[in-house]
């Protein structure tokens, strides 16, 4: 080679039957990190995944801020469902600072993280129809999420990075004609998403690339710790929501959705079901919300924590996240750590791609609802 | 919302339960409703230290029975090894040496039914010279034990020039007792230097490959410009 | 009055000014219309490298969705390989892994390429500027051609942006 190659990317001998691919950061079917895949024939022997190519230091520079401007920094890890992954730090925040949050502003968070969960399920799945060649289904869900978008839009002034949700309740009350508006695009959503039926889960072409591909069986799906919809595709009924509910959950009534398989096509099943329980959750909230209130707890400037620790956990689109804060008398906390569905499920991918085709590899790991910015924080 | 305040790590451990029980007793004779009242928020946030508005309400919880009874088994079991931090509403913590973590872990699998870990974290403490690492652990096929989660806690001795991997901030790997430790565990030697004994695979996860300098999450590596 | 330019002296000179002439003529009836056409051809059909970098990749997905179409201006996402594609959009943060991949990535794309560093993180580091991964700027490692400055950029700023890059490929020179 007559050129220089940057550390940490070596030539490998290539053996007589084992090649080493690397699916690497730039590759129509890879997303931001980088697979080192060997493969003897058209079969994978190993993978190893190489995360850390979007790691920016999340956690590092949370200690450099204070409580509130930590907002626009942690919700950029998946800054489309960033009301979301604001959840668990608000509810950590509100515990250190001993701060009680409004009835209204309870409901509203709520419906917000349901709007926020279809967005982002949305994209999932019109980047899984990519992956697979399926263009229809990039176009139809990346157009039906801008409904959402709006009403998003409508409450909090940004179309992806809301920055919405702060320790004490919500930014911002609600437009003055919010209700009708949001009760009549999930109306029409609810009858939408039914088309996806015909053109994507009952397409005998998806159907034998997706079934019977990158089975996890139950006893390894709570082995190796994963969580959300992979953890539900394989036959455990766990959903933090009901669990452990947090805010206003316990009023609401919605179903968790559960399938048993535990293949490529159950995991992408899920996240499509929910959405219908999401859009339940949110007619039941519009009308059991309380018609007006206050929508934040005022704090005093720039709070300080007393010498405490809390942890909490939300069930957000990709599996439960939770936040560990820890703060010592001083405005910034001292330390947070963050505990992401993605990185987690990361175990998966090496265990779940050996001896699997390589044809196989997108839909299976697509399917396991990685979103690699937040990986790797 | 725990009832105790929490004492500050330098200080000795033993005195936890006697002050956990104290501050319970003064508070649930305080207020019938678990509300404060304006005083009495007043001295409960100067003892926390917090600095906040005093018309924003508290409420205090007791101690809930379920929980008292598992760290309760835990103590009865290893006595002094493990020391309990505290018991609130679906969170329980404990403190050990990162000699006893092994069979303590073991304990906490079979006998208490607790299957995964939600995260593995370090926090450093350069005061004390000591790094901590602290796994959460959860429970999947259990039903009562769905919303709570353990927090186990170890410390290890910390070097003021670290070298991963060769020094004696080390401790034994959790990975064959909760085998979804193994990514987490990675994470934690690269950004703090903690090296574990037993793991397969002690390499750079998330850094660049070229990385020179001291592990980044400690508190002696200042990001630029602070 | 011809005969009297060519006199021997004079017919180096004289046929030295004429080829100039010619030259001018050539280039303003063929060679202005032939940049155009080259350009035209370009700008209608810049397609970009499907490199995805961080998180204002959601925006560029919506700005291919069917509300913000920006198919219509020719730029496809082209999932072939890279060598077929002449414009690299950088969007969002880099980080200090990703910046000898992003530069090989350029290195491989076949002329002539552009670069459009999309949102505030690949302008100056953004909201990242003190962290001790993150590159302030990529003005280090490529020649950028556009900013498009927001955090992230809404996808009608891209479109804008991309226009922008159409009006610098109409004035350059097709070569």
């Amino acid at each position: 080679m007559t050129t220089q190659l940057p550390p940490g990317i070596q030539l490998e001998t290539i053996d007589d039957r084992i090649m080493t691919l690397n699916v690497g950061p730039q590759h129509p079917g890879s997303g931001h990190m980088r697979l080192i895949i060997k493969v003897d024939g058209d079969y994978i022997v190993s993978c190893d995944p190489d995360p850390g190519y979007v790691h920016r230091g999340e956690e590092k520079m949370a200690e450099y801020r204070n409580y509130i401007q930590n907002i626009p920094h942690l919700e950029r890890p998946v800054i489309h469902d960033s009301c979301n992954i604001l959840y668990p730090y608000c509810l950590a925040v509100e515990d250190l600072l001993g701060i009680e949050v409004p009835e209204r502003a309870k409901y509203i968070r709520v419906i917000a993280s349901e709007l926020n969960r279809c967005i982002y399920t949305l994209y999932w799945l019109a980047i899984y129809g990519i992956f697979l060649g399926h263009s229809t289904m990039f176009m139809w869900p990346a157009g039906d999420r801008e409904l959402f978008i709006d009403l998003l839009e409508a409450m909090s002034g940004a179309r992806v990075t809301h920055a919405y949700f702060v320790p004490g309740g919500v930014r911002n009350d609600l437009p003055a004609n919010f209700e009708e508006r949001c009760l009549r695009q999930v109306n029409y959503f609810e009858k939408r998403i039914k088309e996806y039926e015909a053109i994507f889960y009952q397409n005998p072409v998806l159907k034998q690339r997706t079934e019977g591909t990158g089975i996890l069986s139950r006893m390894d799906a709570i082995r190796l710790g994963t969580t959300g919809s992979v953890l539900r595709a394989s036959g455990v009924d766990f959903d933090l929501r009901k669990k452990e509910p947090y805010d206003v959950y316990e009023n609401l009534d919605f179903e968790t959705q559960v399938m048993k398989e535990g293949d490529s096509y159950a995991r992408s099943r899920i996240p499509y079901l929910e959405m219908f329980e999401s859009c339940r959750i949110i007619k039941d909230a519009l009308r059991k919300m309380p018609k007006s209130g206050s929508v934040r707890t005022k704090l005093k400037p720039n709070p300080k924590g007393g010498n405490d620790e809390s942890y909490r956990r939300v069930e957000s689109g990709r599996g439960s996240l939770g936040f560990h804060v820890i703060s010592n008398n001083r405005p910034e906390p001292y330390r947070v750590k963050i505990s992401v569905g993605s990185f987690r499920n990361l175990i998966c991918i090496p265990y779940l791609l050996k001896g699997e085709k390589l044809g196989n590899m997108p839909s299976v790991y697509w399917s396991l609802n990685y979103w690699p910015v937040e990986a790797d924080r | 919302m725990g009832s105790k305040k929490k004492v500050d790590k330098e200080s000795s451990e033993t005195n936890i339960d006697a002050t956990e029980l104290a501050n319970d007793q003064n508070n649930e004779s305080d207020d019938d409703s678990t509300k404060l009242t304006k005083e009495e928020a007043k001295k409960y946030y100067e003892e926390k230290g917090i600095d906040l508005s005093h018309d924003v309400p508290i409420h205090v919880q007791p101690i809930p029975p379920f929980e008292k009874s598992m760290a309760d088994k835990i103590v009865s079991k290893f006595g002094q090894k493990v020391v309990v931090d505290y018991v609130r509403p679906n969170r329980i913590r404990m403190n050990t040496k990162r000699e006893d973590i092994l069979d303590v872990a073991y304990f906490i699998r079979d006998e208490l039914k607790f299957d995964h870990a939600e995260s593995v974290g370090g926090v450093d403490y350069p005061d004390s010279k000591e790094i901590e690492v602290v796994y959460h652990l959860g429970s999947y096929t259990d039903e009562q034990l769905g919303n709570k989660i353990l927090a186990l806690a170890t410390r290890v001795p910390r070097e003021d020039i670290p070298n991963p991997g060769n020094d004696s901030t080390r401790t034994p790997s959790l990975r064959d007792v909760f085998y979804s430790v193994e990514f987490h565990e990675r994470e934690c030697f690269e950004m703090f230097g903690v090296f574990f004994e037993g793991h397969p695979d002690n390499r750079r996860l998330l850094l660049p490959e070229d990385w020179a300098d001291i592990p980044p999450f400690r508190k002696d590596f200042k990001i630029k410009g602070r | 009055m011809l005969k009297e330019l060519l006199t021997p002296e004079t017919a180096a000179h004289t046929t030295n000014v004429l080829v100039g002439k010619l030259g001018d003529v050539l280039v303003r009836a063929i060679g202005k219309p032939l940049d155009y056409a080259i350009n035209w051809g370009r700008l209608w059909s810049l397609w970009p490298v499907h490199l995805e970098t961080a998180c204002c990749s959601v925006e560029f997905g919506a700005a291919s969705s069917p509300r913000y179409d920006v198919e219509r201006f020719g730029i496809i996402e082209a999932f072939g390989s890279l060598r077929q594609c002449d414009l690299i959009v950088v969007m969002g943060t880099i980080t200090r892994k990703m910046a000898p991949r992003l530069r090989m990535v350029y290195d491989q794309m076949a002329d002539p390429k552009y670069v459009i560093a999309m949102g505030a993180c690949a302008i100056t580091g953004g909201l990242y500027f003190d962290s001790y991964n993150v590159l302030p700027g990529i003005d280090g490692v490529l020649p950028v051609d556009v900013y498009v400055p927001g955090c992230p950029p809404r996808p009608e700023t891209l479109i804008q942006g991309c226009m922008l890059l159409q009006e610098k490929i109409k004035r350059m020179k097709a070569a």
